[in-house]
């Protein structure tokens, strides 16, 4: 019976998520190294893993700073509408990422309610960088926040009421105090993030307008080769983003078996 | 008296700074980037009027986009749960070769961009790929047709069911199956009528979370789906469809639509967790 189930459930695993794995990185290779390096150094994907680069920088930084100052505000003061804002942070994960698109296109789009405006001063947000960095912000918002809201929660506000009754500064009580305490958890949201951020395809693919050498991240050039029928390219390309999936599992594993009490009220999916 | 002023005010007094600072930046930030956007989206939807609207979200071709998203999304999650909970109860109650790499490569679904997921899943299946010929020889298309959705969305699924149903297993103790054990219960008994009871709350929030990030998922399953109007097109990709049209009144319908689905899920999954809490003291 064991055995069975245990054959059961890694046949189940295996044509799932193993294999998919396996595909891209066989297909990746179908035409040896020297093809999979001449896949990479083309200069439309060296653009694209630029721009990728670019945007991923931005979006988790600036939801880093929010993130952090959104679970200050949850976990160390009581006020009227926490549950609330606590719903509205997670509300991206419910969006369909196409729709995440949307809205920007709707904003900022030349039909949009700011179009006229925006073309009026010569600024372009959709179909160009700004909109891409939107799109992924909105999308990789929750990620941060969520992990250290409950942790921080369950921490509690002693250690920074005997810092600031000791005489720190609320900086230093922060940078001193509050930080060491989330510095795992911190990391995992960013990873998390980060993973999510370089990988985004449905948002950026309606705000980005794909243009070739300029407003195509990884996973859209991945769309554009695979569509050319340019397979090796496609899985080429799709190998990187792969790998980046597999070093950040590997961290986060790493972060859990190391660092379990310091980010275990943030394991809620 | 005290208490009746505490009541009253908007937040309690604390020694700790920032407060301003922090919820200032957190709900500015939150305003400009979802919240405005959003209702952008629903300003845009309610100029058409409730004419315009219906007859744009009633159109057969969105209708149909719908049925498929939400009949491929809902038999998606359902494989998830037969499967999920087999993975999560064997990873928790047995020792096995490689039991730690299968465990941490379950959330690989969260960490694959999608577009990776796509075309992998669909060299697998399509025909003259990987299992290509061995399912053309048995007469089954997964590949360029609704199955192929189905395969998309059981990937993009699974983690969520494997991850939400894991520690209530985990937790859940040995003493109770080996008391029904000695009560006379055959293993199959103890399955149905101990271990299965307390993992249902865990199972339908699984089940919830899998299906709404399923009915939204566009990047894993255009390149797998054929994108055959009424067969195979799910509702996401109508949506860009008909923005690459430059027909936006059509896009903001069908997105409105996809916005109110995403609510009410959202709203369902809020209950069922606070469910499981209430009869568990798990998150899920």
């Amino acid at each position: 019976m064991r055995i069975l189930l245990i054959a059961l459930a890694l046949g189940f695993f295996a044509l799932f998520v193993f294999l998919p794995l396996v595909v891209v990185f066989v297909e990746a290779l179908q035409q040896g190294i020297a093809g999979f390096i001449a896949a990479i150094v083309e200069p439309d994907v060296l653009s694209a893993v630029r721009l990728t680069l670019i945007a991923a920088a931005i979006s988790v930084a600036a939801n880093l700073v929010v993130g952090v100052a959104a679970a200050w505000a949850i976990a160390k003061f009581d006020f009227v509408g926490k549950s609330l804002l606590i719903t509205l942070i997670d509300l991206p994960f419910s969006v369909s990422p196409v729709v995440a698109g949307l809205v920007y296109v709707l904003l900022f789009g030349a039909q949009g309610y700011f179009g006229s405006f925006l073309q009026a001063h010569g600024i372009t947000i959709v179909f160009a960088l700004p909109g891409i960095v939107l799109a992924t912000i909105f999308v990789t918002f929750p990620f941060v926040a969520r992990e250290l809201i409950p942790l921080m929660q369950a921490q509690g506000r002693g250690d920074e009421e005997a810092a600031l009754s000791l005489g720190a500064s609320g900086f230093k009580t922060f940078v001193l105090v509050t930080l060491p305490n989330v510095k795992w958890a911190l990391l995992y949201g960013v990873l998390l993030c980060n993973a999510r951020a370089m990988g985004e395809f449905g948002a950026v693919a309606v705000v980005s307008g794909k243009i070739r050498g300029q407003t195509n991240t990884m996973p859209l050039q991945v769309e554009i080769l695979y569509n050319e029928y340019a397979f090796t390219a496609a899985f080429a390309v799709a190998s990187m983003l792969a790998l980046l999936a597999l070093v950040t599992l590997a961290l986060k594993t790493f972060l859990e078996w190391r660092f379990d009490d310091e980010i275990r009220a943030s394991n809620g999916h | 008296m005290a208490a009746s002023i505490n009541t009253l005010r908007l937040r309690q007094p604390s020694v700790i700074p920032g407060f301003g600072l922090a919820l200032g930046l957190t709900l500015t930030y939150l305003l400009l980037i979802v919240l405005i956007p959003i209702g952008a989206l629903i300003m845009r939807s309610s100029a058409l009027g409730w004419s315009d609207f219906l007859k744009l979200v009633l159109d057969p071709r969105v209708v149909a986009s719908l049925k498929t998203s939400f009949g491929c999304s809902l038999l998606a999650a359902a494989v998830n749960i037969v499967f999920g909970p087999l993975l999560a109860w064997v990873l928790v109650r047995y020792r096995f070769p490689g039991r730690t790499i299968v465990d941490a490569m379950i959330d690989l679904p969260f960490a694959l961009p999608t577009a990776v997921a796509g075309i992998a899943l669909t060299t697998l299946y399509a025909p003259n790929e990987w299992f290509g010929p061995v399912l053309e020889k048995v007469g089954i298309k997964i590949a360029f047709a609704p199955a192929g959705i189905v395969v998309a969305l059981v990937f993009i699924g699974l983690p969520f069911v494997v991850r939400t149903v894991q520690p209530v297993l985990a937790d859940l103790e040995n003493e109770l199956e080996e008391a029904a054990a000695t009560l006379g219960a055959n293993r199959l008994q103890t399955v149905l009528h101990v271990i299965l009871p307390p993992l249902v709350p865990a199972i339908l929030t699984g089940f919830a979370l899998a299906l709404a990030r399923a009915i939204g998922e566009y990047g894993s399953v255009i390149f797998i789906a054929g994108n055959l109007p009424f067969v195979s097109e799910i509702a996401p990709l109508l949506i860009v469809v008909r923005l690459e049209e430059f027909n936006y009144a059509a896009a903001t319908g069908i997105a409105t639509v996809m916005l109110v689905i995403s609510f009410a899920m959202l709203l369902i999954i809020n209950l069922l967790q606070a469910w499981s809490r209430r009869r568990l003291g798990y998150g899920g």
